[in-house]
């Protein structure tokens, strides 16, 4: 007998099933209560009716359209580089992976001002690339184009791990089946690798969509704060919770709005188009 | 065994300097007393206070914000100045933009980084941009063409610092005592003319809901205090003994 069986057979410790079943269930309310009173106390400032007179602020649109453009382009950007990024990570090994994976969930850890510094140093004037891009005249800091710079480098690790996982999760003998058929690795990766990881890389772009919309630090850091070109909605409530309450409140509760329906859209969307999981048991490639 | 006493102390980020000496040396002067300091953006502070922070002291960059807390019944005494301050320009030292007078701020394509309206230095920067196009040899559209140059306007004065350190602002407007020995290292200092520059005044109160109302009160005593003042002046800022510039 293995020693794991013997210390199965135990019989239960001092707290009994339905004490430990309880205990979960206590301790699962406390954190779900913790999440989402802050969220109730948000929505508990506004009246739907204010909420939508407020939303015709010109200067709420413009924050929200610039969020809009910049999320969206930044969702873009990830989707495009991640991919091949997530597909070499999920099929391939090599010397020095490990280090790469490091790289890629490094901004997830780090504080985001560090983050907004950093690409400072590398994409500033002044910095290691952006000299080379200066020259080009292309400016990073204080332009639009550095709001998505700074958000596609904090959101790109919350794409590229999942779709990763998505990759390794196709059932290796369908592709053994397309080799049989004499496809291409291009042919077969886009009609049976991107089909099947779809509903991974959806996610992924979801995910990594909403981390670019809420994104402040390294935003303010490296993109600056300037209404109409840079201050997208993260920054418009820190900057209007010093001066205007409620229209503080009114972007608050809409980005909550939108991450919220991001997010839970991502899991009530049909489950052929998103959940269909590759069969268990399937080994990664 | 003496008890610690702990006290709060709410500063403008521009007071980060002096404030951590002159706590330093107020803990020195009262045994077990703790003093732990928080600085940021004026109206961020306000707003901490406003969600419901505890603190014992506010020492504020300007006293629209002093008048706000005290209107809303949040100070014991109203706001006492203990400190003044001047803006002066900054540009790196590496000047890329080539500024090498106050006119030259309102070229076209000069970035210009000074902090958002909410916060004292912005406040007092538009303000001053205002006098200085109505001095003589600036032109009365100086400050309009100035104020398009604006490509972001920080939270705090910090914030200011750091874009024009880093070289990424072509200039940038903060206080005199902002330009310390480090941050001079990286920025030239452009000085405005007295009869423009708009001169800060800093009250400090001692805060309603404070734990330590004793212990606040001779904070705000000691900051008053010749000790205080000169700690102060040290750090670039006026004492309030001295005439205003």
């Amino acid at each position: 007998m293995s020693p794991g069986a013997a210390g199965l057979s135990r019989p239960a410790s001092a707290v009994s099933e339905s004490a430990f079943r309880w205990l979960a269930v206590a301790a699962s309310a406390a954190l779900l209560a913790f999440l989402a009173l802050p969220f109730l106390g948000l929505l508990a400032r506004v009246s739907p009716r204010e909420f939508v007179a407020r939303l015709a602020d010109p200067a709420v649109l413009e924050a929200l359209r610039l969020s809009l453009v910049t999320s969206g382009a930044a969702a873009v950007v990830i989707l495009m580089l991640g991919t091949p990024l997530a597909w070499l990570l999920a099929t391939r090994e090599f010397r020095g992976k490990r280090l790469i994976e490091v790289l890629v969930d490094l901004p997830m850890v780090l504080p985001p001002t560090v983050a907004g510094f950093a690409l400072l140093m590398a994409f500033g004037r002044l910095g290691i690339a952006g000299r080379s891009l200066d020259a080009f005249g292309i400016q990073l800091p204080f332009t639009t184009l550095g709001v998505v710079v700074a958000q596609v480098f904090m959101a790109a690790p919350f794409f590229v791990a999942p779709a990763r996982a998505g990759f390794m999760g196709v059932d290796r003998r369908l592709l053994d089946a397309a080799a049989t058929l004499r496809a291409s690795e291009p042919f077969t990766f886009f009609r049976v690798v991107l089909p099947l990881a779809r509903p991974a890389l959806v996610a992924g772009v979801a995910m990594s969509g909403a981390r670019a919309l809420g994104e402040f630090g390294a935003t303010i850091t490296f993109a600056g704060n300037m209404p109409g070109s840079t201050q997208t909605m993260p920054l418009a409530v820190y900057v209007a919770l010093q001066s205007d309450l409620d229209t503080a409140v009114v972007l608050s509760v809409l980005l909550l709005a939108m991450s919220f329906g991001l997010l839970l859209g991502l899991r009530a969307a049909p489950a052929g188009f998103l959940w269909n999981r590759p069969s268990a048991g399937s080994r990664g490639f | 065994m003496s008890q610690t006493l702990l006290i709060s102390v709410f500063a403008a980020a521009s007071l980060s300097g002096a404030f951590t000496e002159i706590g330093r040396d107020f803990e020195r002067a009262h045994p077990g007393a703790r003093v732990r300091l928080n600085f940021a953006g004026t109206p961020q502070l306000v707003a901490q206070l406003e969600q419901g922070a505890t603190a014992d002291v506010f020492a504020s960059a300007d006293e629209r914000w002093m008048q706000h807390l005290s209107e809303g019944g949040r100070l014991t005494a109203p706001g006492e100045t203990f400190a003044r301050n001047r803006l002066v320009f900054i540009v790196p030292r590496t000047n890329p933009a080539r500024i090498g007078r106050l006119q030259d701020l309102a070229r076209p394509g000069v970035k210009l980084v000074i902090g958002a309206e909410t916060v004292p230095v912005g406040h007092y920067g538009r303000e001053m941009l205002a006098k200085l196009a109505n001095s003589p040899g600036f032109g009365s559209d100086f400050a309009r063409r100035a104020l398009a140059n604006v490509v972001s306007q920080e939270e705090n004065v910090k914030a200011v610092l750091g874009k024009v350190q880093i070289g990424e602002a072509d200039a940038g407007i903060c206080y005199r005592s902002d330009v310390t020995a480090p941050v001079a290292r990286y920025v030239r200092v452009l000085e405005i003319p007295d009869p423009a520059n708009v001169v800060a005044s800093y009250p400090i109160a001692v805060l309603a809901a404070g734990t330590q109302p004793d212990l606040a009160r001779q904070f705000v005593t000691h900051v008053l205090s010749a000790e205080g003042q000169r700690v102060l002046a040290k750090h670039g800022l006026i004492p309030i003994g001295s005439r205003a510039p």
